[in-house]
Parts: C-alpha cells; structure tokens; sequence
C-alpha cells in the first residue's frame, strides 16, 4: 500500500472508501466532457470511444480483476459481436437498438461461455497460463478466420454498418451517440458493481486468492469461473457493437490479440479490481496516445514514448493509477453485515 | 456403520508407494489420530480422502457413499471438511468475511447474487469467531493474524458448514504450547457432530484428544488401535526410537 493510501485508508483501523468518490468525479467529468468539448466533433468521438473501451476494459477486469482469469482474448467477444450487428445491418436491414444490443450481448455471452467451458471446465484445474494462451490463441485465430473470408468484408472488413436506430431516429456520431454509450456504460458498471458487492463477489475475491480452498469448502469454482467469463464476454460484445455502430466500421483487427492486449493495458494502467480504474485507465492511455500522436515532433516514435509509460506503470506501480489512492482493503470490499454496518 | 473406510488404498508418485495398500475405518463422533515418521503417507492418505489426490487403487466409502474418484466439491458436499497443513486462509479479506465465505458455501449462484444470507448468517459467523476466540479481530484482515490465530481461523471456517468429518493436517503446526493447549480444548466440544481425523507430529497433542489411533510407515498400516493399545505397541516404539 502506498503512503497515500495509507493516510487515506486509516479511520481508527477501518477503510475510509475513496472509490465512491472517484466515481462520482469520474461520473460529473462524462456528464460535461461533450459540452465542455462544445464543437470539436474529433474530441466528442474521441471521448465516445472512450466510453465505449472502457466497457472492453470492464469486461476484462471482472475476469482477471475479480475472479482471477487471465484471458488475453477480450477483444475475440468485442469483435465477433461488432461483426454479427453490421451482419444484421446489412443482410437482414436490421438496426434498431433493443434488438441487437441483445444480440451482441447474447454473442458474446454464448461465445465466452463455449470457450469457457473449453477452457475451465476440465477435470483438472487450469493454469493461469493455460486459460491466458487459449484466450489469446482464440482471439488470434478468429482474427485470421475472419481476415481470408470474403462473405464479412475478408482484411477490409464490413464498412458502412447501417446507424442504430431507436424508432424512427438514427444515431450519428456526436453527442447522441456520446450520451448512448454513457447510458449503456453506466449500466454495465452498475451490474459488475453489485456483482462485486454481492455474497457472489465475495466467492469470486475468494477463487482469486486461493481457488483450491473454495474448492474444499463445495464451491464449484471452475463452473463459478465460466459463467463470470461468460458475463464478460456478454459485456465486451455489447461494446463491439456500439464501437460498429459508432466507426460505421468493423474489421479484423477489432477481435485480434492487439485490442486483447490493450485492454488488458487499460486495466493494469488504471487499476485492476476496482472497475473505475479500468475506466480511467482507457481514458488515460486514449488520450495520451492521442495527444502524443497529434505533436509533430513526436509523431513517428509516440508509440514508444506510450509503450515507455505503459511500463513505467506496470513496473512501478503495479495496483495502477487508483492503487496510489485506493487501499487494498478497500479495493477487495468487505461482505459481512458487520463491516457495513459499522462502516 | 463406519463413517469413513479407506479400503486397500494405493497411492504411487512415479516410482515412489506413497500409499500401499491402506486400510482405515473411522467411527462416527470419534477423533482418529494419523502418526508416523516424516513421509511415512499421513498428509497423502489425508488427500487422498479430501480429494487432493485420486488413489491409484483401492476405494473410499464415506458415509456409506463411494466417493473414491468424487471431486473435492463432491466431497465437501457429501460432509467432508479439511484444514490444510500449509494455511490457507484468505489473507485479503477480513476474519469475518472468510468465515462468511465458508458459511454461505451451501447456497445456489443466485442465493449468492442476491446476497439474501448475510445477515441471517451473522450471527453464526459471530458463534463461530466466539468459540475460537476471533471475535474481537472479525474486522482484521486475515492475513493480519499470528500464525496461531490463522490456524484457528481455518479450523473455525472448516467446521463452519457443519461437516460430519473434518479432516485436520497438523492444525498445530507453528503453535506455542499454550496454543496447542487451548487448540485441544477449542476441538473438544465438535465431537457430539462431527468426526476427525487428524495428522499430527506433536505425539502429547495426540494422545490427549484423540480416541484411536493409525500409525502409518513407509505408505503402510504398522499398527492401528485405541491410543493405549498404541502406546503399548512394541512395533511402534521400534520405528520411533529407531527413526524419530
């Protein structure tokens, strides 16, 4: 814990809870970003993405943050999703909005429950390394699958995916589309909130501890482990295919190990196991990487200048930007009435 | 009816008989103690019943129900309780919160997601860090405690959803002896509920909690009886003069 941390978690002996606090900043800065941004269309789609790979970034930390799955294959769910509403856009002339944000969900919720079951359904408890290389391998392949297949747009990709539609009205990039994926945003966080909150948060801060305890006190961990996986694959689709609906694009680099790995980046810079810190660990390292990339004398190494600072902070800072001012105590939760009570 | 028999159990690790050929009968209510020299196959007879490890022959009845190739989950299910040798309480959540995790244990995925239990838990959990002492640290993280206190810890989760049999692997392990004293008399009053079985390298401990008595060499049955029986038995004290 660091000395910040520190000061900030003693409350004769109990956790003072920052995280509330940086929500509700987190949350005031989404609500005036588009009108603080006014006309400057480039900053509102930026801050749209923003939003919308912080979900990619949530998805991942309910799997490696909460329960302990290391997959390196978000993005396989983020894609495929974003892949079968542009589908439905164009094959079927589908796009209204109550029928395929469910769908994307249903996708991905389907699609990581079947590797899931692949991977963490065994006889024999996986490794971490084990679930990481499959989830990797998964996003890779499907990444190649879909780069040789000529039916879903082959190394181009699906372009012009037909807008979402609520009704009769369409939404465009901009502040509509900004305030959508707000909305969708904080609905998603809102449930991995009282998930983590709940009794069931409680076993999943268990398995990632000591998962052959759980396993000895009848909790069927690996199937707890799935149906986790399963739920964050449900949620990196919803945001592949807003991300669609957004670029009017979706391509093979949208499920491949590059976003799988910036996700996971995402939540290590911001914070893993608070699901805020996701969050501003996507809208810092977005931003950095734009701002870097619009400074002329930097523009052909700004990767490496962002590589640089992504491993200063994995190095040095290994609980992320929030672990400076959230205590593990807090970043683990507390579950019993006791605690709440007297908290 | 016995509640435990280990029948001809076999156990190899490549070339090494860990087990070879056990048998073991345990009574309901009463407190089975393991002893023999260092790998003599006590841890490994005691995962080979919780489930750690899968004999290679032989079978496992427990409460009249084989659960020779169960699953820990399985057996946990079926009333089979074990403390770990190494700790393995979960050191970032409170003392409260562990026993809790143990407690709600028996609920279904979405009893848990609810969170229905938790208050109607409190006031086991509360029992349970009352009986072994904890209650004034519920709100310490587990990992805070002395060693001795993660001891009773894991014991207070492992007897907190009532098993039938709880299988302990040196609970005493790194205790001072008043430690080791009060653990005796914080097992006493399971044995109107709940069997043990228990591996142990502190003989004194042994001979005052337990009833009967396996002792184990080289992955085999040397002797087996009450503890007096044990006491008196000119094979036994070979191996322990010889070897300890």
């Amino acid at each position: 814990m660091t000395a910040v941390a520190g000061l900030l978690a003693r409350r004769r002996g109990r956790a003072l809870r920052v995280l509330p606090l940086i929500e509700i900043g987190m949350l005031l800065v989404a609500l005036v970003t588009p009108f603080v941004l006014g006309e400057r269309t480039a900053l509102v789609t930026l801050a749209t993405n923003v939003l919308i790979l912080s979900m990619l970034a949530i998805s991942f930390d309910l799997c490696w943050g909460m329960s302990g799955i290391m997959s390196f294959g978000q993005a396989l769910f983020f894609g495929v999703a974003g892949y079968v509403i542009a589908l439905v856009g164009r094959d079927l002339e589908f796009s209204h909005i109550w029928g395929t944000l469910p769908l994307a969900a249903v996708t991905g919720f389907l699609l990581a429950g079947l590797l899931g079951a692949f991977l963490l359904l065994g006889r024999r408890t996986p490794t971490v390394i084990f679930v990481a290389l499959g989830t990797l391998t998964g996003s890779y392949a499907a990444e190649r699958l879909v780069s040789g297949w000529q039916y879903v747009g082959a190394g181009n990709g699906l372009s012009s995916v037909k807008l979402l539609q609520a009704g009769s009205y369409e939404f465009v990039e901009g502040v509509e589309f900004y305030f959508l994926a707000l909305g969708v945003l904080l609905l998603v966080y809102i449930a991995a909130r009282i998930l983590k909150g709940s009794q069931l948060g409680l076993v999943l801060a268990g398995m990632r501890q000591n998962e052959e305890r759980l396993a000895f006190f009848g909790y069927r961990v690996q199937l707890f482990k799935a149906l986790v996986f399963a739920q964050a694959g449900a949620v990196a689709g919803i945001a592949g295919a807003l991300y669609s609906y957004h670029q009017g694009f979706i391509g093979p680099g949208n499920m491949g190990p590059g976003l799988s790995t910036t996700a996971v980046l995402y939540c290590l810079f911001g914070g893993t196991g608070t699901l805020i810190g996701p969050v501003i660990g996507t809208a810092a390292v977005e931003v950095i990487t734009y701002l870097l990339a619009d400074i002329d004398a930097i523009k052909r190494i700004w990767p490496i200048l962002l590589g640089l600072v992504l491993l200063a902070v994995v190095m040095f800072q290994p609980k992320g930007i929030l672990g400076i001012f959230v205590s593990d105590r807090e970043r683990i939760g507390s579950y019993g009435v006791r605690t709440e009570g007297q908290e | 009816m016995a509640l435990l028999e280990v029948r001809n159990v076999g156990k190899s690790f490549g070339t090494l008989r860990a087990l070879d050929g056990i048998d073991v009968t345990v009574e309901p209510g009463t407190f089975h103690g393991l002893i023999g020299p260092n790998g003599s196959g006590k841890s490994t007879l005691l995962k080979a019943i919780a489930g750690a490890h899968f004999p290679d022959s032989g079978s496992i009845i427990f409460n009249g129900r084989d659960i020779t190739a169960a699953t820990p989950y399985e057996r946990s299910r079926a009333g089979l309780s074990l403390k770990f040798q190494i700790t393995a309480v979960l050191p970032e959540l409170s003392v409260y919160d562990n026993v809790l995790l143990a407690l709600q244990s028996g609920e279904s995925l979405w009893s848990l997601l609810r969170s229905r239990s938790r208050k109607i838990l409190h006031g086991d959990i509360m029992t349970a860090l009352d009986r072994f002492r904890l209650a004034d640290r519920a709100d310490d993280l587990a990992g805070e405690l002395s060693h001795g206190q993660q001891q009773w810890l894991e014991i207070a989760m492992a007897l907190a959803p009532r098993p039938r049999l709880l299988l302990l692997d040196e609970p005493t392990g790194g205790m001072s002896p008043e430690e080791r004293r009060v653990t005796g008399e914080l097992l006493q009053p399971i044995r109107s509920h709940c069997a043990l079985v228990i591996v142990e390298h502190d003989l004194d401990f042994i001979k005052d909690i337990c009833d009967h008595l396996t002792v184990l060499d080289q992955g085999k049955v040397l002797d087996d009886g009450t503890v007096a029986q044990i006491a008196q038995s000119r094979r036994v004290q070979e191996v322990y003069t010889s070897r300890v």
